[in-house]
C-alpha cells in the first residue's frame, strides 16, 4: 500500500513524529470537527501572532467580528463581497466535479462582466430601455461570453486532449488584456481608466432602492445577486444530485472508464460541463458589474475572484449548499481586511484558516504517531 | 509439501500466531474472535466465502488495519503493527491483488522505491544484479531494466513478490494471487512458492480455487462470517466437496445439469471482423461466429489472444477495423456505446474495479449505470431517487449482496460483492445479448455456482451468451457451444467439447488438424 513518511526530527531527540496513512474510513463527524477545530486551531495560532505583534488578541477578533458581522450594514457590505466568490466557487465545483481544473473562473468572469458591459456600451440596446429588459439581456450576455470562455478550453480538451489547466489559465490573461483594450480605449470615459457609468436601469436592484418603504433597508447595499447566486447554488445542487446530467457528471469524475463502458459521451460532457461552468462565473462578472460597480473598470472586475472561487470550491468539497456559507465566511474576511488594515492580519488569519483547513484534511487521511527513535529506523 | 521430513507438526516452529482478532467495520463486523496460525516452511491456504474476512484478517497482519483486540506475535514475540513498515521489518510482506507498482519506472526503481537504503547517490546496475540474482534463487526470472508496463501480469506479480523479498520478508501473504493469471502463469507461480518454502519461508494463500488450494497447500483455515469454522485443516485426505461445505455451510453442486432447448433466433453476428489492441497491433484478426437465443457461447484462450479486444468491439468500446457486428439485426460495430446498450447489450467487464464501477458512489448509484436514462430510475431530466433506491435495495436481496447499506461507496465492498454489484446490474435488464468476461473470477464456490444458475437461467429467458472464461470447466460445463480463439483467429468451434481437443486449440492447432481419432472421440 502506501509508504509511510517521515519527519526526522535531529538525531539525538528520542522521540519522532510519523506519518501513517489512515486505512480504515473515519466516521462522518470526526471530519466536521475536524474542520471546526483547525478552525479555532486558526484562530489560536493568529491570536499568539497577533499578541506576540503587541495587540489584544480578543479586542483584535472582535474587531474583525465587528467590521464583518457586527451591525446590518456591514454584514450587507460582507454579503457584497461574499456574491461574487460565491458564483466563482459554484463555476468551479461543477468542472472540478468532473475533475476538470478549470483554473479560468476568473477569465470567464472578466469575460461576463464585459458581455454585460457590451449591452450597455457597444450599444446593444438604448440607455432607455426598461429594467425589465436590460437586465435579463445582461444576464443573458454575461452568461454567454463566460461559456464561450469556459467553451474553448473544453472544447480544445475533447477534441485535441489540450490540458485544460494551461489553456483556461492562458485564457485568464487574454480575458484580462481584452477588458483593458475597450476599457482604456474604445469605452474609456474622457480618457480615464473606466467606461461611462451605466444607466440606473441596468443596474441590479439593492436593498436600499427600498428604503422609503422599509426603513431598515436604508443604505444597504446588498443586491440582486446574490439572491439569485443562492438560487443558482440550489439548482445546481439539485443538478448534481439529482438530475440525469449530474449523474453522468458524478460518475465520470469518479471513473472516466465506467462512465464510458456506462455509455456516457465523455466529449460532450467535458464541453458542456466547462461551458456551465463558465457560464456561472459569467453571471457572476454580470453581477459585480451591474450590482456594485456599475461601470466597466479593469481592478475591481480582474480582482481575483476567480482565484478565491477555486479554494472556496474545495473548502465546500464541491458542494454547491457549503459553498455559500463558505463564501459569507471569505466575504467576511475580505471586508474585514479593508476595515482594519489595507493587508496585513486579516490576509494573514485567512492564510492560516487555510493552512489549518488543509492541515485537517491531511490529518483525515493520516494519523500522527509519535515514536522513539530506537523502536523505528 | 517440501518441508522437512523428519518434524513432526508439533515441533515445527510457529512463525505467526493471531489470537482473537476482533476488527469492525462501520456496519460490519469483518472478523470476530478469529485466530490463525502459521507453521515455518508451510503454505497454508485461507478459504471463506466473499465477505468472510479474510483480506481484512490478513492486512491486520500486515499492518494496514489495526485490530481492536487480538494478539500477534511473530516468532513467539508479542507485536503491534501500525503500518505496514512495522509488519515488513517483522518479515511481513504482503501482495495485494492489485499490484502497487509504478508503469513507467524499471523493476529495479520499483523494488528500491520507498526503501531507506540506496540514497540519491545509488548505482543502480549494482542493484540490478543483486535482485537478478534473488529472482534466479527463487526461479523468478525476470529483466531488472524492464520497464514494468512492458510486463505480463505473472511477471508483474513476480515483481511484486521480489520486492517483499528483498525487504527480508520471511512469510509472504497473497491475497488472491492466481485470480489473474493465467492457468499456465499459476503453475509457475507455485513453483517459486514451492522454492520459497523449500528455502524455510512460509506463504498465506487466499483463494476460491479449490482445486488450486489442494494442490499448493498443506492446510487450509477457513473463515465464515469473520469466525473462524476451521483452523489448520491438513489439505492431505480432505476434497474438494469437504473444503466447499466448510466454507459456506452446504453442498455445493459443481457441475451443472443444464436443459436441452433448441436456440432460437439468431442474436449476435460478428462478420469478418479486425481490430487493433491498445498498442495499435492487430489483435483480432478476421473472426466469424453466431449466436443463438437461449444459447451460451463459450470462448476459451489463453489470455492475450484477443478476446479482450473481442468483448470490447461487441460492447462498443473499441472500434473494428474491418468487418461489423450486428446484433439483432442491427449493426453495433462502430456505434456509440449507448447504442448497443439500449438494442439489449449486457456487458460484465473482466476488470470490475476500472471499467465495470465507479468506487467512490454508492451502491445505489452503481447499479443504475445501464438503466439511469429510463423510467422508472428516471423521469425526464431527473433521477426519481426513491426508485433508483428501491432498485439498488431490490438487487442487494436477490442476489444476496454482503454491505452494510446501498448508499455504501462500492470501494468498500469486498471483491466477491462488488462482482455481484456487477452481475446484478446487468442480469437484471433482461438483456438480449450477455457478454460475460471472466463473470466468476474473485468469487466464492457458492456465489460461483449461483452465478453459473443465473446464466442458466438467463439461457432459458432466451438469452444469447457470450461467454469469455479462462476457467475451462466452468466454460466446458455451461456452453452450448465452445470456440477457441488464438492469436486472434477462431481454431474451431465444438459442440461437444472434451479437454484434450480445446487445449490443443489453445495452443493454436485448428480443429481440422487435430487428429482423427481425439475429434471424433469427442462426440
Ligand atoms: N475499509 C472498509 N470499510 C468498511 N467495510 C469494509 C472495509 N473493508 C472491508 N469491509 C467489509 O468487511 C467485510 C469483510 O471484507 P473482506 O474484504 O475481508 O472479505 P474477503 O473475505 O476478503 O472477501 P472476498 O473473497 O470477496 O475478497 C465485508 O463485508 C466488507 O464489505
Ligand atoms: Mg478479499
Amino acid at each position: 500500500m502506501a509508504e509511510s513518511t517521515q519527519i526526522n526530527s535531529r538525531k539525538r531527540f528520542p522521540f519522532k513524529l510519523q506519518f501513517e496513512p489512515r486505512l480504515d474510513t473515519p466516521p462522518g463527524w470526526f471530519s466536521a470537527a475536524l474542520q471546526i477545530g483547525a478552525v479555532i486551531a486558526a484562530l489560536i495560532l493568529g491570536g499568539i501572532i497577533i499578541a506576540v505583534v503587541g495587540a489584544n488578541p480578543f479586542a483584535t477578533y472582535a474587531h474583525i467580528a465587528g467590521a464583518s458581522f457586527g451591525s446590518i450594514g456591514v454584514l450587507s457590505d460582507t454579503l457584497v463581497k461574499a456574491t461574487p466568490i460565491l458564483f466563482t466557487a459554484l463555476a468551479c465545483s461543477i468542472a472540478f466535479r468532473m475533475k476538470l481544473w478549470n483554473i479560468g473562473a476568473e477569465g470567464q468572469f472578466i469575460m461576463g462582466a464585459f458581455g454585460a458591459s457590451a449591452v450597455v456600451l457597444a450599444p446593444l440596446l438604448p440607455a432607455t430601455t426598461s429594467a425589465w429588459i436590460f437586465i435579463p439581456v445582461m444576464m443573458l450576455a454575461g452568461i454567454s461570453f463566460g461559456a464561450m470562455w469556459g467553451f474553448i478550453p473544453g472544447i480544445l480538451k475533447a477534441r485535441f486532449k489540450v490540458n485544460e489547466i494551461i489553456s483556461s489559465l492562458m485564457l485568464n490573461y487574454i480575458a484580462i488584456s481584452w477588458m483593458n483594450f475597450w476599457v482604456f480605449g474604445v469605452w474609456s470615459e474622457g480618457g480615464f481608466q473606466m467606461s461611462p457609468k451605466f444607466p440606473q436601469t441596468a443596474w441590479l436592484p439593492r436593498l436600499l432602492d427600498f428604503g422609503k418603504s422599509v426603513p431598515l433597508f436604508r443604505g444597504l447595499t446588498t443586491h440582486l445577486g446574490l439572491l439569485i447566486g443562492i438560487l443558482v447554488a440550489i439548482i445546481l445542487w439539485f443538478v448534481i444530485y439529482r438530475s440525469k446530467w449530474g449523474y453522468e457528471i458524478r460518475l465520470i469524475g469518479d471513473n472516466p472508464t465506467a462512465a464510458n463502458y456506462a455509455g456516457i459521451n465523455i466529449s460532450k460532457n467535458v464541453v458542456m460541463a466547462m461551458m456551465l461552468s463558465g457560464a456561472l462565473a459569467g453571471l457572476g462578472g454580470m453581477s459585480e458589474i451591474t450590482g456594485v460597480i456599475h461601470r466597466l473598470q479593469t481592478s475591481p472586475v480582474a480582482a481575483g475572484y476567480g482565484f478565491t472561487g477555486i479554494i472556496v470550491a474545495w473548502l465546500a468539497k464541491l458542494n454547491p449548499i457549503v459553498a455559500i456559507i463558505v463564501s459569507v465566511l471569505f466575504g467576511a474576511l475580505l471586508l474585514a481586511g479593508r476595515e482594519i488594515q489595507p493587508s496585513g492580519i486579516p490576509k494573514m488569519i485567512q492564510g492560516i484558516i487555510l493552512v489549518c483547513l488543509i492541515a485537517s484534511d491531511f490529518l483525515l487521511r493520516y494519523r500522527v504517531r509519535i515514536v522513539r527513535v530506537g523502536e523505528e529506523a | 509439501m517440501d518441508h522437512p521430513e523428519t518434524q513432526t507438526p508439533a515441533n515445527i516452529p510457529l512463525v505467526v500466531t493471531m489470537k482473537g482478532i476482533v476488527k469492525r467495520f462501520p456496519g460490519v463486523l469483518a472478523n470476530d474472535h478469529a485466530d490463525f496460525e502459521l507453521r515455518q516452511g508451510e503454505i497454508h491456504a485461507l478459504l471463506g466465502e466473499n465477505g468472510a474476512g479474510k483480506s481484512t484478517l490478513m492486512n491486520v497482519l500486515a499492518g494496514l488495519y489495526s485490530a481492536e483486540a487480538g494478539i500477534i506475535t511473530v516468532n513467539h514475540k508479542e507485536v503491534e503493527f501500525h503500518s505496514p513498515k512495522d509488519a515488513i521489518k517483522a518479515g511481513i510482506g504482503m501482495i495485494h491483488q492489485h499490484f502497487m507498482l509504478v508503469p513507467s519506472q524499471t523493476v529495479t526503481e520499483n523494488i528500491l522505491l520507498g526503501m531507506d537504503q540506496p540514497n540519491f547517490r545509488m548505482n543502480i546496475n549494482q542493484y540490478d544484479q543483486k535482485i537478478a540474482e534473488l529472482g534466479q534463487h527463487f526461479g523468478m526470472e525476470v529483466d531488472p531494466k524492464a520497464k514494468i508496463w512492458q510486463l505480463s501480469v505473472g511477471e508483474q506479480q513476480r515483481v511484486e513478490i521480489l520486492k517483499m523479498l528483498y525487504r527480508g520478508a520471511n512469510v509472504l501473504i497473497m491475497d488472491e494471487p492466481t485470480a489473474v493469471l493465467a492457468p499456465q502463469e499459476a503453475e509457475v507461480l507455485f513453483t517459486t512458492l514451492r522454492t520459497m518454502v523449500a528455502d524455510g519461508k512460509s506463504v498465506i494463500f487466499i483463494s476460491h480455487k479449490l482445486q488450486e488450494v489442494m494442490a499448493i497447500a498443506d492446510r487450509v483455515t477457513v473463515l465464515r462470517k469473520g469466525k473462524v469454522t476451521a483452523a489448520g485443516v491438513p489439505t492431505l485426505g480432505s476434497t474438494r466437496q469437504e473444503l466447499a461445505r466448510l466454507m459456506v455451510g452446504r453442498d455445493v453442486v459443481f457441475q451443472m445439469e443444464k436443459t436441452k432447448q433448441e436456440p432460437g433466433e439468431v442474436v449476435l453476428q460478428v462478420q469478418n471482423v479486425h481490430a487493433e489492441n491498445d498498442k495499435g497491433l492487430p489483435a483480432v484478426r478476421g473472426m466469424s461466429f453466431e449466436i443463438r437465443q437461449g444459447e451460451i457461447y463459450g470462448l476459451a484462450g489463453v489470455a492475450g489472444n484477443g478476446q479482450r479486444e473481442l468483448s470490447q468491439i461487441i460492447s462498443g468500446l473499441r472500434k473494428c477495423t474491418e468487418g461489423k457486428i450486428l446484433l439483432s439485426g442491427k449493426e453495433i460495430s462502430n456505434q456509440p456505446t449507448q447504442f448497443a446498450i439500449e438494442n439489449g447489450l449486457a456487458y460484465v467487464p473482466e476488470d470490475r474495479t476500472h471499467v465495470g464501477s465507479a468506487p467512490n458512489l454508492s451502491m445505489t448509484d452503481n447499479v443504475i449505470m445501464k438503466n439511469y436514462r429510463h423510467e422508472p430510475i428516471s423521469r425526464g431530466w431527473m433521477l426519481d431517487i426513491p426508485q433508483a433506491q428501491h432498485f439498488a435495495q431490490k438487487l442487494k436481496d436477490a442476489y444476496n449482496i454482503v454491505v452494510p447499506n446501498i448508499d455504501t461507496p462500492v470501494r468498500l465492498l469486498s471483491g466477491g460483492n462488488l462482482q455481484r454489484v456487477i452481475l446484478a446490474r446487468e442480469i437484471s435488464g433482461n438483456p438480449a445479448l450477455l457478454v460475460a468476461v471472466q463473470p466468476t473470477r474473485g468469487l466464492d464456490v457458492g456465489a460461483i455456482e449461483g452465478i453459473h444458475k443465473l446464466l442458466l437461467a438467463q439461457r432459458e429467458a432466451g438469452a444469447a451468451i457470450l461467454l469469455i472464461s479462462e476457467e475451462l470447466e466452468e466454460l466446458l460445463s455451461l456452453s452450448d457451444r465452445v470456440a477457441v480463439i488464438y492469436e486472434g483467429r477462431l481454431m474451431g468451434e465444438v459442440r461437444e467439447p472434451d479437454l484434450e481437443t480445446v487445449g490443443l486449440m489453445m495452443t493454436g492447432t485448428p480443429l481440422d488438424q487435430i487428429a482423427a481419432p481425439i475429434a471424433t472421440g469427442a462426440k
